[in-house]
């Protein structure tokens, strides 16, 4: 196959970046996108120039570290699909494609197709946990869950934390990664002590880290590679309206007036 | 901080805002439009109702109370929100196509000062009566008709009138979203219902302009 690269090469933060152009035509349609960019770095190595640097670690679409933004869809044309199990064969011969990092304000530039995603860590920092007992494992299914809460849980929990929501919202909102965290623990018996405040928490955190707000775009249920619905996000909202409007009596801080 | 003014600070606190004010923006609208549709029931039936409006001590100051302070929450909020979503992406996609995100949802910004700008001019033209040609006081049917063949004012009620349809047709599906009425056995009438009261407060309010130019009533 044949294609032009339109890639994105900025040598660090300071640097402004540019788009650089790369013919390429060595490579076959069973090759993952990684794998053609595989293809360029070996070739930029031989040329003694600089590879582009880009994140990969699992390459079977479980760590949620390959994304970037490919001919102005994050995580590319396949839906449901990470970059790293994206292969060329949906691509055609002769195609163009430009290749763009994640851009939002809360992930910094790091180099060429890397970004700093660890403001998604702070968000999980500040809520996305549960607290247990310390000590050996409990008994397996002393806690009972129904099957279809576990299922949905599951279904939120399948967020690889990627960024591809931020990145392809138009308004650069981490609405979805932060529903999906507050779901799936939510949703859990494990999750219930801390359920409403970690919304509370969760959300602080997300507009501290200078996040667009979510206008129902849907744009990130689109091109989740795990596909997690909006859905999570209406229910994340109902967590965080009730914790703000109508905490429960014992968290809202005038628990001691029931004395009276 | 007190819980109320941390949960304005946050984006979700905002968007309930917009979201509350949007709806009772949008409650008034559809009563405005069935309003309007008596014009088709004559003069007397128009008058008889504007009359009535009036009659009832309070209600349009107490109306107008409520609308003025919704509105001016809604824009508030939505602006403070559109600020900080245009801020979250310094810099641009060389390439970006959407596949859902649709264009009323991304303009509601324009759509809403579309409105807003409308708003001002029809209280002037249809209420107060200072940019209208012929106005008479208590006469609601005349003013309407008179106003309304006038060729660019036709126009420009028309184009308000499809902003606003815009407008509703993402934010009233939005509005359950931002509310949490999401629900597996009722989530794909929100769709419905959306498109339904946009294309209804258009059809409704388009229509009239339209009858008047074409002379249909008179
Ligand atoms: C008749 C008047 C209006 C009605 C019925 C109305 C209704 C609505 C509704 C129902 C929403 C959805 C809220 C949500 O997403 O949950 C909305 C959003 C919005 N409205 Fe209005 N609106 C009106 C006027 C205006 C005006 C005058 C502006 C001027 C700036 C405006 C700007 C916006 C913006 C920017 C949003 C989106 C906010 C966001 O998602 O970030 N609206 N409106
Ligand atoms: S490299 Fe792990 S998801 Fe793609």
């Amino acid at each position: 196959m044949r294609l032009t690269l339109h890639i994105w090469r900025q040598r660090n933060r300071n640097d402004r970046g540019r788009f650089v152009k790369y013919e390429i035509n060595d490579v076959s349609p069973d090759m993952s996108f990684l794998e053609m960019l595989d293809v360029l770095n070996q070739r930029l190595i031989e040329h003694g120039e600089e590879p582009v640097a880009f994140e990969h670690d699992c390459r079977e679409g479980i760590c949620g570290c390959c994304g970037m933004v490919i001919n102005g869809v994050a995580n590319g044309p396949e839906k449901g699909t990470t970059v790293c199990q994206l292969h060329l064969r949906h691509f055609r011969d002769g195609d163009v494609i430009y290749i763009e990092p994640w851009r939002s304000r809360a992930f910094p530039a790091i180099k060429d197709l890397v970004v700093d995603r660890s403001a998604l860590d702070r968000i999980m920092q500040a809520g996305g946990f549960i607290s247990v007992r310390a000590g050996s494992a409990p008994e397996a299914n002393t806690v009972l869950i129904p099957k279809e809460t576990a299922e949905l849980a599951m279904d939120a929990a399948g967020c690889i934390g990627c960024g591809a929501c931020v990145a392809s919202c138009p308004n650069g909102a981490a609405a979805l990664f932060v529903a999906a965290k507050i779901s799936h623990l939510g949703l859990l018996p494990q999750g219930q002590p801390e359920r409403h405040r970690r919304a509370r928490a969760m959300v602080r955190q997300m507009d501290r880290e200078g996040f667009g707000a979510c206008s129902n775009h849907r744009e990130c249920e689109a091109v989740c590679p795990k596909r997690i619905s909006i859905r999570f996000i209406a229910l994340a909202n109902r967590d965080f309206l009730k914790e703000s409007l109508a905490p429960s009596e014992a968290t809202s801080g005038k628990a001691k007036n029931a004395k009276k | 901080m007190h819980r109320v003014a941390e949960f304005y600070r946050s984006t979700p606190g905002k968007k309930f805002v917009t979201t509350v004010t949007g709806a009772v923006l949008f409650a008034y609208v559809v009563l405005h439009t069935l309003g309007n549709l008596q014009i088709y029931f004559g003069t007397r039936m128009l008058n008889a109702y504007a009359g009535l409006l009036h009659s009832v001590p309070g209600l349009v100051w107490a109306v107008r109370f409520v609308i003025a302070l919704s509105g001016t929450l809604h824009v508030v909020a939505a602006v403070q929100l559109t600020i900080r979503n245009w801020g979250s992406r310094p810099i641009r996609y060389m390439v970006q196509r959407y596949r859902e995100a649709d264009w009323a949802g991304r303009t509601m910004i324009w759509s809403g000062t579309g409105v807003a700008a409308f708003a001002v001019y029809h209280v002037l033209h249809l209420a107060l009566g200072s940019v209208h040609p012929d106005f008479v006081p208590g006469d609601v049917y005349h003013n309407v008709m008179a106003g309304l063949l006038v060729l660019p004012v036709s126009i420009i009620y028309i184009a308000a009138v499809v902003l606003l349809g815009l407008h509703l047709y993402h934010g009233l599906w939005s509005f359950f979203q931002t509310l949490g009425w999401s629900h597996p056995l009722y989530d794909s009438w929100r769709r419905a219902f959306a498109t339904a009261f946009a294309v209804g407060v258009v059809a409704g309010n388009v229509s009239i302009p339209v009858t008047v130019l074409l002379r249909l009533i008179s």
